[in-house]
């Protein structure tokens, strides 16, 4: 039995598209919303803070399940006029959004909150704007938070596999990613295949782990 | 002592007049400070001196208004934001931005202040708090008492129009405090600007401050210049240990032989350690405590006492079970601009009624040692 | 005597534990058999006394499982395929695979009149249509081959989404992300809602869902107990009244 490894690639190359593009898309909503998330004291925080945090502990399947929901004919593919936005990129990148917002959103909230308010003030009383301070003092202070998030959200998203398995159908080259490529092979009974991309992902996940705990010795601490 | 109102009619730099509740306390505070020179805000921990200080700089809000050298920051509806008034604030903690170096810190401000980073004042800054080893360093390697004086360079460099540190000592360990005391000193005779200076500590104030304002649970008690206020016995300095007057005398002159300067108090000399030739010409500040002034009817001169000044009784006033508050005046001509300075002596009931001390006698004040508060003044 | 009252206690957690072997059997089933499987053991447990405890999972991973020395004594797998294999591999008693049940085939939409019939099929607007995977289930293979002898198959490929299992596929349609789809009658049994076309036995070869008698089980009389009842009536009408056909 030979290994057919263009599948492979295709689902590699796939995956890390869907990864990136995640990632991005956290890392611009994920910002802003970790920074209120930081800083607010109101009840609605604390409400959209536990929302954030619930895929945690939603099993992929149920969150998969509410997707499908969402973004069928009743809910955003209903409204953008197309029946449904799964079985798609773009319907894999919201999903993975959703499934992978805590892992950006909290170190990054982290980082804000163990900042303290202090800097911004100084910055404040510096001539700097709150804009300006936010680009110029917020984010510096806070880049281990961003650099945890970000490798965090790629690998969670590598990882992904029940909300990719519920809304994404599958398709090659569009839907069809490695942690699904794995379930196939193993239904298959394609074994060799299995333990090629299994293994590659648990070296990946070992690199990622291994990555984090380096994060946190080097740029981990941010002195007064 | 002097009101605030008379401190605006005679042209301040600062006028602050703000109220609220900040905690479980009410602020009602009102004072004014002239446009150079240190005016300290002194008072005992949580009694609104912070709070005070941050509603100047904008960073919480009270009601009222504030306005510095003309320009309105505070009034009524009207409030500029922190980042639009031109002000340096120095913490208790240095505070320096973790991410940027000692020289990236320095200039934060100075590249968004108008006309951007001065050269030439970046250059003054630097030697004046002596930056120049550490500027290409990460913040993290400096000491306490290094980050502080960054963080007093990079809120000069933003060129404000009011400096303000709060309690900028306090975290610090005596050693650095001494060196770094050394710096303020230097600074506040050098800067063309208004100082506001919160601490709870006197002997930072007596080393540093012009003026003084007395902040009691969210008031202001008094203000006026420092001397006034140490030696004013209604306020009450006079009752701790160590109270002491703060008086400004001229160096004269120095003796190598016996390492003595002379200082001129108002055409009486005194002589003190810890100056030398090349401060003849300049102002010092001579600490006086009460408890080392002793009077006498008639000169004593086979004493190893140095200094002996002639002076007034002012007031008499008790100060503890076995002694008396003896507030005296120096014996000189009054000038145009004020009269001559006043200090204290710290006497037994006993001497006092031995003596007969009544307002209004001339006698000598024997001072066992006076020492200098401050680095010289050019 | 209450001194020994914990030791009892043990004792009889300890009776229960360990010769159960000789009183019930372990299967394992394929998730799309769950709820006729639960009728059939509780059907099964009345009937002798003995109990059938239960393992739902994809065929696929059960199989692996299997593989890897997982104790479970029968196989209800998904399809024939699979059962099979375990024979070769020595993992099953060897004669011992029979069919249980044999899937139909539905063409469904969640809406209401879309399926009408074959012609369904030929409508340039058919949006998404999903089938489950049909290199890993027999209900997908059965769709891309009744697509295939409609002749349909080329013109619909750019419009399947796969589901991992039937189970799933059923969900895209009934979720109406998919706008039609091949599901098991045994999953709209019951359900009124939608419209379907129930695709001609002949369309496609048989999707067999066969049993097997795993290695572990082959001494224990329970395993072939619950199979002999697997092929009995009572079982059979159970199956039926689920939507599946009854085997041979």
């Amino acid at each position: 039995m030979t290994i057919d490894t263009s599948d492979i690639l295709a689902a590699l190359v796939l995956t890390l598209e869907l990864a990136g593009v995640t990632t991005l898309v956290l890392l611009v909503i994920g910002t802003p919303l970790a920074w209120w998330l930081a800083r607010s004291r109101s009840l609605g925080a604390d409400v959209v803070g536990t929302l954030v945090a619930l895929p945690l502990v939603l099993p992929p399947t149920v969150l998969g399940f509410y997707l499908l929901i969402a973004l069928g004919p009743d809910g955003l593919g209903g409204l953008a006029g197309v029946r449904s936005l799964a079985f798609s990129f773009s319907g894999l990148v919201a999903g993975s959004v959703v499934y992978s917002l805590p892992f950006v959103v909290q170190p990054i909230r982290n980082a804000f909150e163990a900042m303290g308010e202090r800097p911004m003030e100084v910055a404040a009383t510096l001539r700097a704007s709150p804009l300006d301070r936010f680009f110029t003092v917020a984010i510096p202070l806070a880049r281990s938070g961003f650099l945890t998030g970000a490798v965090l959200g790629f690998a969670h998203t590598v990882g992904e596999f029940g909300v990719v398995l519920m809304i994404g159908g599958n398709i090659p080259g569009e839907t069809r990613v490695l942690s699904i490529a794995i379930f196939d092979y193993v239904e298959q009974l394609r074994y060799r295949e299995a333990h090629l991309v299994a293994g590659g992902m648990l070296v990946f996940s070992f690199l990622v782990i291994l990555a984090m705990a380096r994060i946190g010795r080097n740029i981990g601490t941010v002195r007064p | 002592m002097t009101d605030a109102r008379q401190d605006e009619e005679t042209g301040s730099a600062l006028a602050v007049a703000l109220s609220g509740k900040r905690g479980d306390f009410a602020v009602d505070a009102a004072f004014s400070a002239p446009a150079r020179g240190v005016t300290a805000l002194f008072g005992p921990s949580g009694s609104g001196k912070t709070s005070i200080l941050r509603a100047i700089a904008g960073l919480t809000r009270l009601e009222g208004s504030v306005s510095v050298g003309g320009e309105i920051w505070q009034d009524g509806p009207r409030f500029v934001p922190p980042h639009r008034r031109a002000l340096g604030y120095v913490f208790q903690e240095a505070s320096l931005f973790a991410h940027l170096s000692v020289d990236g810190n320095l200039v934060y401000g100075a590249r968004r202040s108008p006309g951007g980073v001065d050269g030439e004042l970046r250059r003054q800054v630097i030697e004046l708090l002596a930056l120049q080893p550490f500027l290409s360093r990460s913040v993290a390697d400096l000491s306490g008492g290094e980050r502080q004086r960054v963080a007093v360079g990079r809120s000069i460099l933003s060129r404000p129009r009011l400096l303000m540190m709060d309690e900028p000592l306090a975290a610090l360990d005596i050693r650095a405090k001494d060196e770094i005391l050394a710096f303020f000193e230097t600074l506040s005779g050098a800067l063309d600007l208004p100082i506001l200076y919160v601490s709870h500590d006197i002997s930072e104030i007596e080393r540093l401050a012009d003026r003084i304002v007395l902040i009691e649970a969210g008031r202001v008690r008094a203000s006026g210049p420092l001397n006034e206020a140490l030696t004013d016995i209604g306020l009450g300095f006079v009752r701790h240990p160590h109270a002491a007057a703060v008086l400004p005398a001229t160096v004269v002159g120095f003796d190598g032989e016996d390492g003595l300067a002379e200082l001129d108090l108002w055409g009486q000399p005194v002589f003190v350690d810890g100056s030398g030739p090349d401060e003849i010409g300049l102002t010092r500040r001579l600490r006086i405590e009460a408890s080392d002034v002793s009077l006498a009817r008639e000169p004593i001169t086979r004493s190893t006492i140095l200094n002996t000044l002639r002076v007034e009784i002012l007031a008499i006033e008790p100060a503890g079970r076995a002694n008396l508050a003896v507030l005296l005046r120096l014996v000189a001509e009054s000038r145009l601009d004020a009269p001559p300075p006043t200090f204290m002596a710290k006497v037994t009931r006993r001497s006092a009624a031995r003596l007969a001390l009544a307002p209004g006698d001339t006698l000598f004040a024997q001072i066992k040692s006076v020492s200098l508060a401050t680095a010289p003044t050019r | 005597m209450n001194r020994f009252l914990p030791f009892s206690a043990l004792a009889v957690v300890v009776s229960m534990a360990s010769p159960a072997a000789a009183e019930s059997t372990v299967v394992a089933v394929a998730a799309n058999f769950t709820e006729p499987a639960r009728e059939i053991a509780a059907a099964f447990s009345e009937k002798t006394g003995d109990t059938a405890e239960l393992s739902f999972g994809s065929t696929g991973s059960l199989y692996a499982q299997i593989g890897q020395g997982a104790p479970y004594e029968v196989l209800l797998a998904a399809d024939d395929e699979r059962p099979a294999r375990a024979v070769a591999e020595g993992l099953a008693v060897e004669g011992s695979q029979f069919t249980y049940a044999i899937g139909t085939l539905v063409l469904y939409s969640a809406d209401a009149g879309r399926v009408t019939g074959p012609e369904t099929l030929r409508d340039a607007a058919i949006g998404r249509i999903a089938i489950a995977n049909p290199k890993t289930a027999p209900y997908g293979a059965a769709a891309v081959e009744t697509m295939r002898k409609l002749g349909v198959y080329d013109a619909l490929k750019g419009k399947i989404v796969e589901g991992s299992s039937i189970a799933q596929t059923f969900q895209f349609v009934s979720t109406g992300n998919a706008e039609l789809g091949f599901v098991a009658l045994s999953q709209i049994t019951g359900r009124e809602a939608g419209s379907r076309w129930v695709v001609p036995a002949e369309d496609h070869a048989p999707i067999r869902q066969d049993a097997v008698l795993l290695e572990a089980g082959s001494d224990n009389e329970t395993a072939s107990a619950f199979l002999d009842f697997l092929k009995g009536p009572e079982a059979a009408a159970i199956i039926e009244r689920y939507g599946y056909g009854a085997a041979g």
